[in-house]
Formats: C-alpha cells, structure tokens, sequence
C-alpha cells in the first residue's frame, strides 16, 4: 500500500513536471494563486488585497517614478483605475525598486509623483523588494491581473498594457482591457501574456 | 595580391604586442600562420563571405542625421536581418537606450569588446530602444558625447509583443539584454555585463 502510493505520487510528480517544464522558471505563471502583502501606500496607509472585500479582482501593476516607459503608461494606468475599479477591477500599483540604486523611485518621491499625477489607485513601495520576485516582474510596468477565486486570487494575465508604448493613439490591442473585459463577461481571455520593454527592476 | 595581405597581417601583429592580453597575444602571435594556412586553402572563400557580409548590411526603415551622425533606424521586419547574420563573425547584440541606468553603466565594456576585438571576428551592435522622438535629442548627443566606437543603430518597432520573442523566447522584455551569436551557436542574457563576463562568454563563440 505505502509502496503503491509513493510510485502514484513519483508518477504525479514526473507527470507534472513534464507539463511545466517549459514554463520554468521564477515567479507565476497565468492560473498560479497570487500572493497577498501588507504594502505602504503614498499615504502612509498599509494596503492589502484581502482589504477589498467588494472587488472581483486586481490590475496590480508594477511601475515606477524613473522609468521612461512606465512615465508613458502613468495616464493610461490611472484610465485603467477610473474605468475599472468601479466594476470590481482597481488598479494597485507598487514600485518593486531600491531607492538606493535608483534614488528617483524613493518613497518621498513616490508620493511627490502620485500628488503630481493624481493617481486614483494605491502607489505602494515593495519596501525591501521581497513581494516583486514573488510575482516574477522583470521590469516597469508589468501587469498582473488577479481575479478573486475560492482558492485566493489567481493570476489570469500577465504582461503589457497594450501594443503601443510611444503612441497611445496608435495602439491596436488594448491588452489589458480585453482581459478584464472578459473576465468580466466571464469569457476566456484571448491573450494571456504578452512582452513589452521595460526598464528592468533594480534590487 | 597575396603579398599585400601578408604585410597587414603583420602590422595587426606588431599593433598587439604591447597588450598584456594574454589570449589575444597567442592568438596574435601565431595569427600569421593561421592566415597562411587559410590564404592557401580558402582564401577566395573569404573574400566572398567578407564581399556578402558587406552587401547584406539590412536596409533601414528610416536614417536620422544631426550634427554629422547617422544613424540608422529600423522596424523589427528591416532590424531581424542583423540577428541573423550568416558568417564567420560573433555578433554580439545589446539592447539598450540611453535612458536606461544599467545600460548605460555596462556601455564601457561592449566598447572595450569593439576594441580589444578589433582585430578579430567579433563585432559588437549596439541596439538602441530610445524612443523614436528622443534619437535626435538624447542618442545623438549620446553617441557624440561618448564618442561611441561600436556600430550604433536604433530600433523601433512599438508591437513589442511581436519581436520579442523573436530576439529570444528567454527574453521578458527588460533591458540590459544581450544575445551572443554566428552561424552555428547563439546565447541569450538577460542581465548587465561586465568586460570579463563578456570576454568569458565571447571565448568559445569566438574558438569555434
């Protein structure tokens, strides 16, 4: 009996194995369980997913103060707040980045550019950058979109916001807004991961 | 013809000696014999690869000049043919802007690369992200303030998504990243460099 099931549990293993050996590798994959924190936010207040006790899901967005790339997306992420949130999707966002190598992503500046911008959603500091290599961000912005699951809160996309960095006028897929749109709709979501550039995330 | 060769040869020789590179100085030092034996075996060959490598020189999708600097801008489509080169030489590929921090900062040793190099069939490509309306305000001035010695052109093609994969599927994106490449071998890195990480991973590309 004992020897049956440490051979089903070999078998599981190797056979589980075999179906992620391609996706190896740090951080989650779409359909992982996201991990919560406990992050401070601009306004010095402790934010948490479990906090959100009436929202379906989460655009958690990885950014920064410094990056070029995520200053690009900085009023597309506060659209993607103003429309999504009040259907149950608000957007967190959390700097992953060591103020020490990258002085312009301190705190204090955080909550200088989060005034400066208006942000809407929750500018939050990965203080000690220990909830970024969770998720596996590589850079700013990275999205993860969450939906709220009896098992926790799943990762259903991970990626861009859209096609089109430079050019908001000229983007074609709205990456992000077509994942939550059909989570939403409780439909499957078309494209689930996508790669942008970025400026990678400096510990 | 033969003889004109032979003297060069000789003069990259001589220009070597007083580096205190040792691998480069044994690969120097018996470099005549190498290009003796390849003048008699397949000296025509070269010449044809060397004459190839030249006219497949991608074309780019748009130049930008200021201040006497060109330089060549591509969308991926125009860019993919330098990933490709089919050749005797090493590529070595990075991709970065001159926005970015850690880019910046690891420039010295792909330049140190372009130099110490020079002499052998390792070529460095210097693949700038900067957006398209910052070529001529930031990478211009860039190359010109750094006097940057190493091929320089500009990538821009907004579809990310599209080519990334394409450079690498190993690539999420984020720069610094470089791929290491010839015709029979190609490695993909998503960090920073330093000039003896480089020289460490150059070596057996560059053995071959």
């Amino acid at each position: 009996m004992n020897r049956l099931r440490i051979l089903t549990l070999a078998i599981v293993a190797v056979a589980a194995s075999a179906f992620t050996v391609n996706t190896a590798g740090p951080g989650y994959k779409v359909g992982d369980i996201a991990t919560d924190f406990s992050l401070k936010g601009t306004d010095n207040k402790m934010v948490s997913l479990k906090d959100y006790k009436d929202a379906k899901g989460f655009i958690v967005v990885f950014t920064c103060n410094h990056c070029p790339y995520a200053k690009a997306y900085e009023d597309r992420i506060i659209a993607l707040d103003k429309k999504y949130s009040k259907l149950g999707y608000p957007v967190i966002a959390i700097n992953p980045n060591n103020p020490a190598k990258q002085p312009e992503d301190a705190f204090d500046r955080m909550k200088t550019r989060a005034k400066e911008k208006g942000f809407t959603f929750p500018y939050l500091f990965d203080e000690g950058q220990r909830i970024y290599p969770q998720y596996g961000a590589t850079k700013t912005p990275h999205v993860y979109i969450l939906q709220k699951t009896s098992k926790g809160n799943q990762v259903k996309y991970i990626g861009a916001i859209d096609d089109n960095h430079e050019d908001e006028k000229a983007v074609k897929e709205k990456y992000v807004e077509n994942a939550v749109n059909a989570l939403l709709n409780n439909k499957e979501i078309t494209v689930k991961e996508t790669k942008a550039i970025g400026c990678t995330i400096k510990a | 013809m033969k003889s004109k060769i032979i003297s060069s040869v000789r003069l990259e020789g001589s220009g070597h000696e007083h580096q205190k590179n040792k691998p480069l100085f044994v690969i120097t030092k018996f470099l005549p014999v190498f290009l003796l034996f390849g003048l008699l075996s397949c000296n025509k060959k070269e010449a044809a690869v060397q004459n190839q490598q030249e006219s497949t020189i991608p074309t780019p999708t748009q130049v930008f000049q200021k201040d006497g600097v060109t330089i060549n801008s591509y969308d991926f489509k125009a860019f993919e043919p330098f990933l490709k080169m089919d050749n005797d030489t090493t590529y070595v590929v990075n991709f970065w802007a001159t926005w970015c921090a850690p880019c910046v900062a690891e420039l010295p040793n792909f330049e140190k690369v372009t130099s110490d190099y020079k002499n052998q069939k390792v070529k460095v490509i210097l693949v700038s992200l900067d957006f398209k309306k910052q070529v001529e305000t930031s990478l211009i001035p860039f190359t010109q303030k750094k006097n940057l010695q190493s091929q320089v052109i500009h990538l821009s093609d907004p579809d990310a998504n599209a080519w990334i994969s394409k450079v690498d599927t190993a690539w999420s994106g984020a720069i610094p990243a470089t791929l290491i490449y010839n015709k029979s071998k190609r490695k993909f890195y998503e960090q920073s460099f330093t000039f003896d990480q480089l020289q460490k991973e150059i070596t057996p590309f560059n053995n071959h």
